[in-house]
């Protein structure tokens, strides 16, 4: 039943406002992908809490807090980061960049957590001058 | 136990009955006081009048004092016959109270001098509480007040009266301000300050006159020029109150003559403050009342030995921005004197310094006062200045700005109303466990006085006690390291126009949910809508404009201004409910009704559908004016509250605020729409509008301040628009309004909105209108969406089976 690397096409760069995230829907999935400028990261939308649509959520650094009760959880590893999210996850999805297409690796196995960043960045979907003002961002540091 | 009565409940002999309680024996104590208030802080009556401090504020002793002390206070009573043969005094009650000693602190009356038709309606003097409310009670913004005396008080009048809106004009007959405490160039640059606050100054000249039929109208000078004024205070000084040394026989020539320990020609009666008169010189202000408070306590109780040798006159302005220190003899003429100045006319910064052998004998600070403790200690200590030649204007910098109280001797004073030294207070805190500014003062009393000492005194608790906490400036959260007061000047001072801008430069460039609302907010309120508004940066209901549900659906609240509907606005609400099977409709308790459970995706066509604009239901912004039925329908109603409401909608409605801001407007007292709990609220009366601020009737229940009082429903809007822009600018992101007035206080919102001078107002209003200009109804975003996915569900790119 294990499958791997089902990389489906799911929407256009442009479709997903920097620091913002979308909600996908098919057969009984519901993702958020979120646009942090130099990459795009994958979880599955629904908050371990109480099931808030972490799409909706304000992104901070590589982490999104749920608009419902301000949970943190980390788009890297789908940890949650602050106080009483910490012991719970979400799971995360691989995506990559082509032709500035997302795609989503919705295979029923994950591979390692390196794995969930996204390879190199089409030019379309972000503009030089907000690359340069990009940072590196930190591990959770709330753990 | 022996009785003392004491004549005078004022500072002077309140302070002095502090001192006796110390020493033994113990007296049964009686008070007089003719005014109808506990002892106050008189030196403060001027933040008073600026609205800088509230009346109960000032109080020195409360009921709770007097009671603890066993003492008999007997207020609104005054004392009017003294029999020093029989050891009584008679009240104007026709009380007569039988004294074995009997203690004068009859303090001073202000002068009045010999003006034409003086005594006319508008005309005030400044001196006790009644005269300050009923001063309060007389300026309203736009008159024309004139302060006849440009002495310290004077001029602290004039600032008040200027604070709370009036025009005023401060005409003094010396040829400079303050010319007791400053010479000539001092009091140049001082009306050169008060000018540049606005207050006009006429020097030179005597006031002879007051003009009008009854009523106040204006002032004339000798010589026949004349000014308009709706109101006068007199503050041209004060003389000692001896009426009561003459009664009892004592010894009296300008004050009631005491000798070196407060003693007087009696030997059972004592004088203490204003009202007495040692070694020739009349005391007006509040140090040397303590000082010789200290050595009669030390008499009167039979513990004869210190002695009262006069002391070094000290004054300083009360008047923020505006800082003047005198000291000592201060004329140019003193012999064998050197003078040494310095005067920077830009910085409006003066200072002299009167030398005499090599030891200073007067000093005048203007413009900055910082180093005013060290000239007065080297005043009282008479420290030999030959070896500081070179730092005598400014003293060798220490690393910390300001005065460096590591560096100051025990013996310095750091309280110079109440005579309290370093290390008194140092003392306090090792044996009593000082740890508080409030217990420093219940404990030493000192910074009771004019308080310009708070500043010392927190540096030393903070320097000696290891516990103590001065107020942390609070920053947003953890991604900026700045307060929201910091940031609003960094924001407007850079030009910063966007969230991330200001995250990249002074924060984390992260930012997180806390911080980047409070910044979207900021933004949106510095630049009036004009900045570039970036929506990753704001919470979800402000993205699309509907409030989240617990199961992410979302809620739509359209605007029904003032809770005024129609039929066919009720039609097609129903029918969108129907059309897009809204699970629950609901009248909330703001008087609209709320569309719940609603996808996202159907938001904007249900916007569209409705045809009505945004509620603003689920953003921190104005939220709606509940109204009652007013003059429309109501019989008991006196004011059109209905249509005021509506109004007062349409004006502020779309716009965003620190926190919602929820409105109501009633048509009479009976307060219907529940206006006094609601942030902003009109109450219709006979004839009048008030404008309540700061209510609330939610996690916490508060009853609104009273803003102001107005008669005309246009005066009211624009108080309330005045507050309401005030409180955009001023609260911190989340603060309600009513924990904004509480940490503000009334007093100062009132002053700094409907009392603020006319350009002030006339600034809030136009950065105010800025703002509605650039704002607009969210709803039409469904025709301009701000990109292609707002509202929709993404749907992959390609068919999908898992």
């Amino acid at each position: 039943m294990s499958r791997t690397n089902a990389w489906i096409r799911i929407a256009f760069c442009r479709d997903i406002p920097l620091r913002e995230g979308r909600a996908v829907r098919f057969g009984h999935r519901d993702i958020a992908i979120f646009n942090l400028g130099n990459r795009f990261l994958a979880v599955e939308n629904r908050c371990p809490h109480k099931g808030g649509p972490l799409a909706d959520g304000i992104v901070s650094g590589a982490t999104v807090v749920c608009p419902l009760h301000a949970w943190k959880m980390s788009l890297e590893t789908g940890q949650g980061v602050n106080g009483p999210s910490a012991s719970s996850c979400v799971e995360t999805f691989r995506t990559r960049v082509e032709d500035g297409v997302i795609l989503l690796d919705v295979g029923d196995t994950k591979e390692d957590s390196e794995s969930a960043l996204s390879e190199e960045l089409p030019p379309m979907c972000i503009e030089p001058s907000e690359i340069a003002s990009m940072r590196d961002c930190p591990p959770p540091a709330e753990a | 136990m022996k009785k003392l009565v004491v004549v005078g409940n004022g500072m002077a002999g309140v302070a002095c009955v502090e001192q006796i309680l110390r020493h033994s024996p113990k007296f049964q104590v009686t008070i007089f006081g003719d005014e109808t208030h506990v002892n106050y802080n008189r030196i403060l009556l001027s933040s008073v009048l600026a609205g800088e401090k509230a009346d109960d504020e000032i109080v020195l002793n409360g009921l709770d004092w007097y009671r603890k002390n066993e003492i008999d206070l007997r207020l609104g009573v005054r004392i009017v016959g003294v029999d020093s043969q029989a050891h009584t005094v008679t009240g104007d009650d026709g009380s007569v109270t039988p004294f074995d000693k009997l203690l004068l602190a009859t303090g001073s009356v202000p002068l009045i001098p010999s003006i034409e038709e003086v005594k006319k309606d508008g005309v005030f003097v400044f001196r006790n509480l009644d005269d300050t409310r009923a001063l309060l009670e007389r300026c309203r913004p736009g008159l024309k007040a004139v302060v006849i005396g440009g002495g310290l008080l004077g001029l602290e009048a004039a600032r008040g009266l200027q604070v709370r809106g009036c025009e005023v004009t401060v005409v003094h007959l010396m040829e400079w301000l303050m010319e007791r405490q400053l010479d000539p160039t001092g009091g140049g640059y001082l009306a050169a300050k008060m000018n540049q606050m606005g207050i006009t100054v006429l020097l030179g000249l005597s006031t002879t006159a007051i003009l009008g039929n009854g009523k106040v109208e204006g002032v004339q000078f000798k010589g026949g020029g004349s000014i308009p004024a709706d109101l006068v205070v007199i503050a041209a000084g004060i003389r000692p109150n001896v009426s009561l040394g003459h009664e009892a026989g004592l010894e009296v020539k300008r004050g009631i003559v005491v000798n070196d320990y407060m003693e007087t020609s009696h030997p059972d009666i004592f004088a203490v403050g204003e009202c007495v008169q040692h070694n020739g010189i009349c005391y007006g202000l509040v140090a040397p009342l303590i000082e010789q408070g200290k050595v009669l306590a030390a008499t009167i109780t039979g513990n004869k030995g210190p002695r009262y040798e006069g002391s070094v006159l000290a004054a300083k302005l009360k008047i923020m921005g505006v800082d003047v220190f005198s000291a000592g003899e201060i004329g140019d003429k003193l012999d064998g004197s050197e003078v040494i100045r310095y005067e920077d006319p830009a910085l409006g910064v003066y200072r002299k310094l009167n030398l005499k052998n090599g030891k200073l004998a007067g000093a005048i600070l203007v413009g900055d006062t910082a180093d005013s403790h060290r000239y007065m200690d080297w005043l009282r200590s008479g420290k030999d200045l030959v070896p500081l030649r070179r730092q005598l204007l400014f003293p060798v910098p220490v690393e910390d700005a300001g005065i460096d109280v590591a560096q100051m001797a025990d013996s310095e004073t750091i309280c110079g109303c109440m005579g309290v030294t370093k290390g008194t207070i140092i003392q306090a805190i090792h044996e009593k466990g000082v740890n508080t500014l409030a217990q420093l003062k219940e404990c030493t009393r000192a910074s009771t006085g004019c308080g310009s000492c708070s500043g010392l005194c927190q540096s030393l608790l903070k320097a000696v006690v290891p516990e103590f906490e001065e107020e942390v400036k609070k920053t947003i959260c953890r991604c900026i390291s700045f307060s929201e007061d910091q940031l609003r000047d960094i924001l407007r001072s850079q030009q910063l126009k966007s969230v991330q801008e200001v995250l990249e430069i002074y924060g984390n460039g992260m930012g997180c949910e806390i911080c980047k609302p409070a910044l979207s907010y900021m933004l949106d309120m510095l630049w009036c809508g004009d900045h570039n508004e970036d929506r990753s940066a704001r919470f979800i209901n402000d993205r699309v404009h509907a409030n989240i549900q617990k199961d992410g659906t979302f809620s739509v609240v359209p605007r029904i201004r003032g809770g005024v509907t129609s039929p066919d606005e009720l039609r097609k609400i129903a029918d969108v409910a129907d059309k897009y099977r809204v699970p629950m409709v609901k009248i909330t308790g703001s008087q609209r009704i709320d569309l719940l459970g609603v996808k996202k995706s159907d938001l904007p066509k249900m916007w569209a559908d409705l045809g009505m604009p945004s509620g603003q239901a689920y953003t921190k912004g104005v939220r709606m004016v509940k109204t009652c039925v007013g003059t429309e329908f109501c019989r008991f109603g006196v004011q059109d509250s209905t249509s005021a409401g509506i109004e007062l909608e349409r004006r502020l409605e779309n716009l965003f605020t620190p926190h919602k801001v929820k409105m109501g407007a009633v048509g009479c007292p009976r307060n219907c729409a529940e206006a006094t709990v609601k942030d902003i609220g009109l109450v219709g009366q006979e004839g009048s509008w008030q404008v309540v601020v700061g209510g609330a009737a939610g996690k916490k229940v508060r009853k609104a301040d009273l803003l102001v009082t107005v008669e005309t429903t246009e005066e009211a809007l624009e108080a309330a628009a005045l507050f309401f822009q005030y409180y955009r600018e001023g609260a911190n992101y989340l603060e309600r309004t009513y924990d904004f007035v509480e940490r503000v206080g009334i007093e100062k919102v009132r002053k700094e909105t409907v009392y603020a001078t006319a350009a002030t107002k006339q600034e809030l209003l136009e950065r105010l209108r800025k703002s509605k200009e650039h704002s607009s109804d969210a709803w039409l975003e469904r025709d301009t969406p701000r990109n292609p996915t707002q509202f929709v569900q993404i749907q992959p790119l390609e068919e999908v089976f898992v």
